[in-house]
């Protein structure tokens, strides 16, 4: 029972790890299968496939800090922009909360990257022309002839003029595409210009008067439902604009005075709205329903609790102009990519392979044990990074990889505390079984308490770092418990099965636990003839009954006695490893 | 083997033993001297070669040119962008990297081409790199806000781990050698310092204090019945932890040292400068200084800062004391 008992639960442990590989494995192949996850390789960062990365600050007006709300919205202004212009796959995130990384595969144009750094603008321009409609551009074989082409007859009275539409740039709308595929339009606009401008998401396509409103003029934004004339709330989602006072309402006064006196004589004429301008694209345009006088006003629209929110948030965003400031910028060419790639992964298996020489070298087959825990860690962690690369878009950068060839050392290093535990068990004159067990028990604390600092690095130097270290941090944290999986669920059940076997139980001069090379002394040389504390090797303090009762024998009577007293005080405690705790205890609180 | 594997029994039971603890003074001389040196060596010899992420700059890899001549690529700089000085190099086989002040967007496109003409390769065999003037002290003031975080917590795990604050204070003093004296190092050498050698510096945080643990792991179970033992001294408990586990720290030394030694050569000499070989450098300098301090310092210190507890002392009377009169019955 007492050899069958950990034989058995050794054995169900081993089982337990296959299954959490096959499972692991299953999930992969799996998604291989459906279409999900591309490939059984992992999704690799731009330094090793080849791209272009560009780390921007972004800023806000004044210098104040930047806060998170406003890093979410400059992403999603970002996001917006690499959108637009076409660029397919960029992966926009951010990083250190308080930069924003854009990577794309390729090399983006000039025009595309200034387009990305650039400040985004917002501001509020009347409507001159719209569609009302989706609309692509006009066919060339019925667009308005030359002659027929507006030609403005006098200088406009104010901004909703169509005095303002000239030859150029009706010439402009019509050839301008508001659907797939769409004309890039430039992001930055004069603002004492009219302009040709899209309505993202709708389709509709404008010509918009000079800009009437800045966005440096918008104070708040909120979203909520709207109230009922008896103050009952309607299911109705409206957003409130509020305006600086008094330039912002005052020129809101003035333009919703113009535009409502056109709203009551038409309902639907287009100059009776204006349009919210960012980057140049329309993201709302409301009718007025009513003059303003207080720069309070409310727009409602057919909006969703979700639409209300995302434009409340981007006229918030009006109200502080966020700029860009670039960090780095890296285009990497898609050989250098591959040729780091190569490189990292020679490194790793030259690592490797030293590390297996140096341990067989060492530990003999003992040393087997380690090569196949690390190839055991090696899949579990190629199993994760395959998995966070489809659940969470995590890349594998040549940082990582490094921190991957770093942490082989690491891992290999649990193996050998544990085996220099046994080795000192057997040294100790106890049999390979009980020495499995007395070494992993004393070997664990330590690797855990280790593993421990291993890990507490990794997760401060992923929170607060950016760039690079983040991802060598994120897979150091990772090895570092698929280290922890092995070594309690493959090294010491295995080394509890092996320690039962002929050629390591009998300590095979190859087993690298050999008693006689270790210089044990047996407990019991036959004969009756049992070792005496002076040919002994060093007793320690062990963490079972058996090693205690050693000591025990050893102790002088008064020795004895203070421990018998210790025991009596520290109550009912039955084990060696608890009694050594407590004195510990007692002793450094002091 | 059978002599390191003797070497080790040798050690386990005593019977060889080196004096780590009782000769501290020489040891912490000989960290003293080698940590003013490192500090001493920046303030005088002009301070750290930052990379370009510090400087801010632009930056060109060329791979597989047909000619390494670093004329032709200063040559081409000089046409696309006259006035602009390039520093041009051959880092490694058959890669040239150049470095500029600070190109505009247009700028670097000009400079791309014309390298790209200059070395007869295809846009797929250039890497261009900006890096703004901020880039480098963020992701510095990032490590160190890092490196305090992580010190802080870690000394109060190991206090929690091994209830006393003595062994933390031990190992933070040993961790701060490693990093003085690394950073020493590459001061002395001329390294160039980059994002990825920082990175290799916040892993030797973890390496150097995991290594200290383990052996201090050895020392808490040696010295754990310390007072009721009167066959060693805390110092020479201390000392027998530190040698029981040499062969642990040998082995786990060389088993970390062998993969980063492996980055290192295929950084340095396959690759040229760049992640692997910045990152490398510091852990493999980082990794053995690390060792060396665990053992000559973080033990003896912590031996030190406890020998003269009350209860220490008068232990240690009593080995004396046993030990006089074992002289006098033999």
């Amino acid at each position: 029972m007492a050899r069958t008992g950990p034989t058995s639960t050794a054995r169900r442990t081993l089982l337990w790890l296959g299954a959490l590989i096959i499972v692991c494995t299953l999930a992969v192949g799996g998604g291989v299968l459906s279409g999900a996850v591309s490939s059984w390789a992992p999704k690799l960062g731009l330094d090793l496939e080849g791209g272009t990365q560009m780390i921007l600050a972004p800023k806000v007006e004044g210098g104040a800090a930047i806060t998170s709300e406003q890093l979410d919205q400059a992403v999603s202004i970002i996001r917006q922009r690499v959108d637009g212009s076409g660029v397919s796959e960029a992966l926009i995130s951010t990083e250190g909360g308080k930069n924003v990384v854009v990577q794309m595969p390729g090399v983006p144009t000039t025009e595309e990257r200034n387009l990305i750094k650039a400040s985004a603008n917002m501001n509020f321009r009347p409507v001159i022309v719209s569609t009302n409609a989706p609309a692509g551009a006009v066919p060339e074989a019925s667009r308005t002839p030359a002659d027929q082409l507006p030609k403005p007859a006098a200088a406009p009275l104010n901004a909703s003029d169509p005095n303002w539409v000239d030859a150029a740039l009706m010439q402009s709308f019509e050839a301008t595409s508001c659907i797939a595929p769409t004309t890039p339009l430039p992001t930055v606009t004069d603002p004492s210009k009219p302009m040709v401008a899209c309505e993202a998401g709708s389709g509709v396509k404008y010509i918009l008067g000079p800009v009437e409103i800045p966005g440096k003029w918008i104070k708040t934004a909120s979203y909520g439902l709207q109230p009922g004339a008896q103050g009952v709330t309607t299911n109705t989602w409206a957003v409130q604009l509020t305006l600086v006072k008094p330039e912002g309402a005052q020129a809101f006064k003035e333009v919703t005075q113009r535009l409502n006196a056109k709203y009551l004589t038409n309902r639907d004429d287009p100059q009776a709205r204006f349009a919210i301008v960012l980057d140049g694209n329309v993201i709302s345009a409301p009718a007025s329903m009513a003059v303003i006088t207080d720069g309070q006003s409310s727009i409602t629209g057919n909006f969703t609790e979700a639409s209300a929110k995302a434009l409340a948030d981007q006229l918030k965003f009006g109200a502080l102009p966020i700029s860009f400031e670039i960090q780095s910028d890296e285009q990497i060419s898609a050989t250098l990519g591959l040729q780091q790639l190569e490189m990292g992964m020679l490194a790793g298996l030259i690592g490797l392979g030293l590390v297996v020489i140096y341990s067989l070298f060492q530990y003999r087959a003992l040393g087997l044990v380690t090569i196949f825990s690390l190839v055991i860690a090696g899949i579990l962690t190629y199993l994760a990074i395959v998995l966070l690369g489809w659940a969470e878009n995590y890349r594998l950068s040549l940082a990582g990889i490094a921190g991957i060839i770093v942490a082989i050392g690491q891992t290999a290093d649990s193996f050998i505390v544990y085996f220099e535990r046994v080795r000192d068990e057997l040294r100790d004159g106890r049999g390979l079984i009980a020495a499995v067990e007395n070494g992993w028990m004393r070997a664990k604390r330590t690797i855990l308490a280790s593993k421990a600092v291993n890990i507490l690095a990794s997760l401060v130097l992923y929170f607060v770092s950016v760039g690079n270290v983040k991802g060598f941090a994120f897979t150091l944290g990772l090895t570092a418990v698929a280290d922890l999986i092995v070594v309690f669920m493959f090294t010491h059940p295995t080394l509890q099965l092996l320690a039962r076997t002929k050629f390591f139980g009998e300590g095979h001069h190859f087993s690298g636990l050999d008693p006689k090379q270790l210089g044990a002394v047996p407990l019991y040389r036959g004969a009756g003839r049992f070792r005496t504390p002076e040919d002994s090797p060093d007793f320690s303090k062990s963490k079972n009954a058996r090693a205690a009762g050693e000591a025990e024998r050893r102790q002088t009577i008064a020795e004895r006695r203070l421990a018998a007293k210790q025991e009596q005080m520290a109550g009912s405690r039955v084990s060696g490893s608890s009694k050594s705790e407590s004195s510990d205890d007692s002793k450094e609180s002091k | 083997m059978k002599s390191f594997a003797t070497f080790g029994n040798e050690l386990y039971t005593g019977e060889r033993s080196y004096n780590f603890v009782g000769k501290r003074k020489i040891w912490f001389s000989i960290a003293g001297i080698a940590v003013l040196l490192s500090i001493l060596f920046p303030m005088l010899g002009g301070g750290f070669n930052f990379g370009i992420e510090f400087r801010g700059g632009s930056q060109f890899t060329i791979s597989d040119v047909a000619h390494k001549e670093s004329a032709l690529g200063e040559k081409a700089v000089a046409e696309a962008v006259p006035g602009t000085v390039a520093v041009v190099t051959n880092i490694a086989g058959s890669t040239m990297q150049v470095q500029t002040d600070r190109l505009s967007d247009d700028q670097t496109l000009r400079v791309k081409d014309s390298l790209k003409a200059a070395y007869g390769v295809t846009e797929e065999h250039i890497t261009s790199t900006f890096v703004g003037p901020t880039w480098g002290q963020d992701v510095s003031r990032q490590a160190i806000i890092g490196f305090f975080v992580f010190v802080l917590l870690a000394t109060v795990l190991m206090a929690l781990y091994f209830r006393t604050w003595r062994m933390s204070i031990a190992a933070i003093i040993g961790l701060l050698v490693v990093m003085v004296v690394t950073a020493g190092f590459y001061a002395a050498s001329n390294f160039e310092v980059t994002p990825s050698a920082i990175i290799g510096f916040l892993t030797i945080l973890s390496y150097s204090l995991y290594d200290t643990v383990v052996v201090f792991d050895k020392i808490r179970e040696n010295t754990a019945d310390i007072a009721t033992s009167t066959r060693r001294t805390f110092g020479e408990e201390v000392n027998l932890a530190v040698n029981q586990t040499l062969v642990r720290s040998i082995n786990t030394m060389m088993v970390a040292v062998l993969p980063v030694g492996s980055i290192l050569f295929i950084g340095a000499f396959l690759l040229g400068a760049g992640t692997l070989r910045d990152l490398s450098l510091a852990l493999f300098i980082g990794i053995i200084v690390s060792t060396f301090s665990t053992i000559f310092i973080a033990a003896p210190m912590y031996a030190w800062l406890r020998q003269n507890e009350p209860a220490l002392a008068k232990q240690a009377k009593k080995v004396q004391a046993r030990r006089g009169a074992e002289t006098v019955d033999a």
